[in-house]
């Protein structure tokens, strides 16, 4: 029997369970009119039935999806000669693969001999032997998880916590996926990263002051024997960074104090809408807007002044996404400024404030922590940027502050070390490991500042 | 069960009430200002009195030695007529409550004497308000200026979230009334002393003025307002949200004050009206039903709905 044949007869099974369970209770106080003796609403009855149908049987389709082909592999390498169980792992496995695709049909490589027939035959045999075990055993349990709880269906027996309990149960996994995912990140570049911390001592890394990654492919190569300072991918970072910071802020403050306190409401409905499309281009499109237009356009200001402008440019990346970012921290300032109670303004101007003095003196220092909080989970947004630097920032790792020199981040390192064909034993593809690492932490960071300080400054008007 | 017919009736006559409302008093007496500034005006007998909501003002709309006056007031929230042709003087030094039932319009025409309607963008506001003979409502009068001397207490106490000090010296600060650091001190010491709040705080100007209690912050607000000494103070239920003791200390505090402002307070407390008003203007759907000196109006209301308000069988 087919997978897909099982779920749906499980599925039957299931909308079965539920009737007759929900049946079944109406029926162990006599009918719809006594309704009132059950301690649930018959419904409950019905799913708590369900559960008991559903749930075991696709538990043990799970299990059994993981466990099996493990336990025919072994089954299968147990039956062959000593020869070929002694045989290096990786053959072993090439062996495996090979019974395996002559079983279902597939392109085996090399001669097809005997042993590899018999086996493969034995693998078929194998299968098919789990196959109809497994259907046998989920229908099982599918009808004795139906029948248990169908026995236990009875006027004083609480169905709805039981369901509930599910539910609550299945809105906990819900929840905890994101939170495994990111242990998961964080554990997966952890290690990597310690591997890439064995080759090369933490103390060079941070400290270093060159990066030029490059390694020797062949033992007689000569100088590219890497160098992993990612000093100059720091500052490169917090440059541009700083230049986003130094356009987004201001913009996106001003913005926000017009939106919220001068603005008619025709403008606002207007700019809003707008600005949240200028959230919705995807970076990549900023990229190309910076290196196609913003960057020949500084590079040109630049000379017509007599600076010596690099083509890619930190000044022209960080302008583009400085731009990015406005929307973010005009939204999150709006509110901030939006949140603060009206009679806070409301007394301001009966006390003859103008409108500036109300915003400076009143509704700015009382938004402050909000923006403030804006501010940082925008830098973060900046720090972990990427496509835009990739396209319009350069790959020259520059220990430099100068704005209008070529410098490189930690994103574009990070992507130009793991684009293409990679070794996973050289420090090169690892380091980019210990560059996310850093990233990481970093964003973090600031995002746990920053949504602290927000939380704090909502706790103060609710 | 009288209540409970009269009120009916009254719907049918508020419904009804913008077509009849130029014309003829309910029964002939000339119980609005319109007629004349003298007290004397007419009374009429306790069978034959006003029990419609006609649009016409029964009492004493005028007073002597009037401070603020407005005349022919309309407020319009949208389509939504909020205040229909009220009109009423202030005195000096006078204490005047405004009380109705919610809803009846009588914040709206307080936040008029200040132009706090002005930040709402849907209210219109028609008529004249003249505050010692200016018209407030003219072009070349900047609402900044008028504030500065309308000052205006909140229902909830609304310190903003500075220490103590800066938010009396707020508005000195923004309207340059001291020149250096002692003067301001001076004013922030009697505005507090003034707002009976100087003994509690004296060691903790420095401290927030969110962190007072609610009656505390109530009187950081009045201090506030006196702080910019203004001429006028209004009073948007200013102890609806503070305990017995905390409003006998306002009120306490509403009596010292009306001896150098005049004072327009919207309360839904009658007891409140009755200790702190000399005058009491009773509001009904957005019509001033009835002004008349506070002891008359729960004594000797004239209008049946007034009766009925302060007799607590509608409201």
């Amino acid at each position: 029997m087919q997978t897909t044949t099982l779920i749906l007869l499980l599925g039957a099974m299931t909308f079965i369970a539920f009737y007759l369970g929900r049946s079944r209770s109406l029926a162990t106080v006599g009918g719809a009119a006594k309704l009132a003796k059950l301690h649930s609403l018959p419904g409950y009855y019905g799913y708590y039935a369900a559960i008991w149908v559903l749930l075991p049987s696709l538990a043990l389709v799970l299990l059994w999806t993981i466990v099996e082909p493990r336990v025919i592999v072994a089954l299968i390498i147990k039956s062959l000669p000593q020869a070929e169980q002694d045989l290096s792992a990786g053959e072993l496995n090439l062996l495996v693969n090979n019974i395996r695709n002559l079983a279902t049909g597939d392109v085996v490589s090399g001669d097809i001999s005997v042993l590899l027939r018999e086996a493969s035959v034995r693998f078929q045999e194998l299968t098919a032997t789990s196959r109809q075990l497994l259907v046998t055993l989920t229908l099982g349990f599918a009808v004795f998880g139906g029948a248990y709880a169908y026995r236990r269906i009875a006027p004083g027996f609480r169905a709805r916590n039981r369901v509930e309990q599910v539910v609550s149960a299945f809105l906990i996994a819900a929840s905890s996926i994101a939170i495994l995912t990111t242990i998961g990140i964080v554990l997966s570049v952890l290690f990597e990263a310690i591997r890439f911390f064995r080759e090369v001592p933490v103390t060079e890394f941070l400290f270093g002051l060159t990066w030029s990654p490059q390694t020797a492919i062949r033992a007689d190569q000569v100088g590219s024997s890497g160098s992993f300072g990612a000093v100059p991918l720091f500052t490169g970072t917090l440059l541009i960074t700083a230049i986003a910071m130094f356009v987004a802020v201001p913009v996106g403050l001003m913005t926000a104090i017009y939106l919220a306190e001068y603005s008619t409401p025709r403008i606002r409905a207007i700019t809003k809408p707008i600005l949240e499309i200028l959230a919705g281009i995807p970076t990549v499109v900023y990229g190309f807007f910076a290196a196609l237009t913003v960057a020949p356009f500084v590079r040109r200001a630049g000379e017509a002044i007599g600076f010596d402008v690099a083509s890619e440019s930190a000044l022209a990346a960080g302008l583009v996404m400085g731009i990015m970012i406005i929307p973010l921290v005009s939204s999150l300032s709006d509110d901030a400024i939006n949140a603060v109670p009206r009679a806070m303004r409301d007394g301001a101007l009966a006390l003859g404030s103008t409108r500036s003095e109300t915003m400076l003196r009143v509704l700015l220092p009382a938004a402050l922590p909000g923006i403030v909080g804006g501010v940082l989970l925008a830098v973060s947004r900046a720090i972990g940027e990427t496509m835009i630097v990739v396209m319009a920032a350069g790959l020259a790792a520059n220990l430099t502050i100068n704005p209008l020199e070529a410098v490189t981040t930690v994103t574009v390192q990070i992507v130009t070390l793991l684009v293409g064909d990679q070794e996973f034993d050289s420090a090169k593809t690892l380091a980019a490991f210990a560059l996310g690492l850093v990233l990481f932490v970093v964003t973090l960071g600031l995002n746990v500042i920053g949504l602290k300080v927000v939380r704090r400054y909502r706790e103060a008007y609710d | 069960m009288a209540a409970m017919t009269e009120s009916s009736g009254m719907d049918e006559a508020t419904a009804a009430a913008p077509a009849v409302k130029p014309q003829a008093p309910a029964n002939g007496k000339a119980g609005d200002g319109q007629v004349g500034r003298g007290r004397d005006a007419a009374r009429p007998d306790k069978d034959a009195r006003h029990s419609a909501l006609t649009g016409r003002t029964v009492g004493q709309v005028r007073c002597e030695n009037p401070f603020i006056v407005a005349e022919n007031i309309d407020v319009f929230y949208g389509d939504n007529h909020a205040i229909k042709d009220v009109t009423l003087e202030i005195g000096r030094n006078q204490v005047v409550a405004l009380i109705g039932p919610s809803g009846c319009g009588k914040s709206t025409f307080l936040r008029c004497l200040n132009r706090m309607n002005d930040s709402i963008d849907i209210a219109r506001v028609t008529g004249t308000i003249t505050l010692d003979g200016q018209d407030i409502y003219s072009r070349d009068l900047d609402p900044v200026v008028l504030r500065a001397r309308v000052g205006m207490v909140f229902q909830k106490p609304n310190p903003f979230p500075k220490s103590i000090y800066d938010n009396v010296a707020y508005g000195p600060r923004i309207h340059g009334l001291a020149a250096d650091r002692a003067e301001l001190d001076e004013i922030v010491h009697v505005s507090l002393e003034r707002a009976g709040l100087l003994k509690e705080v004296k060691d903790r100007l420095d401290e927030p003025g969110t962190g007072l209690s609610g009656g505390q912050q109530q009187r950081l607000c009045i201090a506030r307002t006196i702080a910019v000494n203004p001429e006028v103070i209004l009073m948007d239920e200013p102890c609806s949200a503070l305990d017995p003791i905390a409003t006998a200390r306002i009120e306490d505090l509403i009596d010292e004050l009306s001896a150098n402002y005049a004072i327009v307070i919207v309360t839904h407390s009658m007891q409140q009206a009755a200790r702190v008003s000399q005058r009491v203007a009773y509001f009904h759907l957005g019509t001033l039903v009835e002004v008349d000196e506070t002891d008359r109006i729960f004594t000797n209301p004239q209008h049946k709905l007034t009766e009925d308000y302060v007799t607590g069988r509608i409201g």
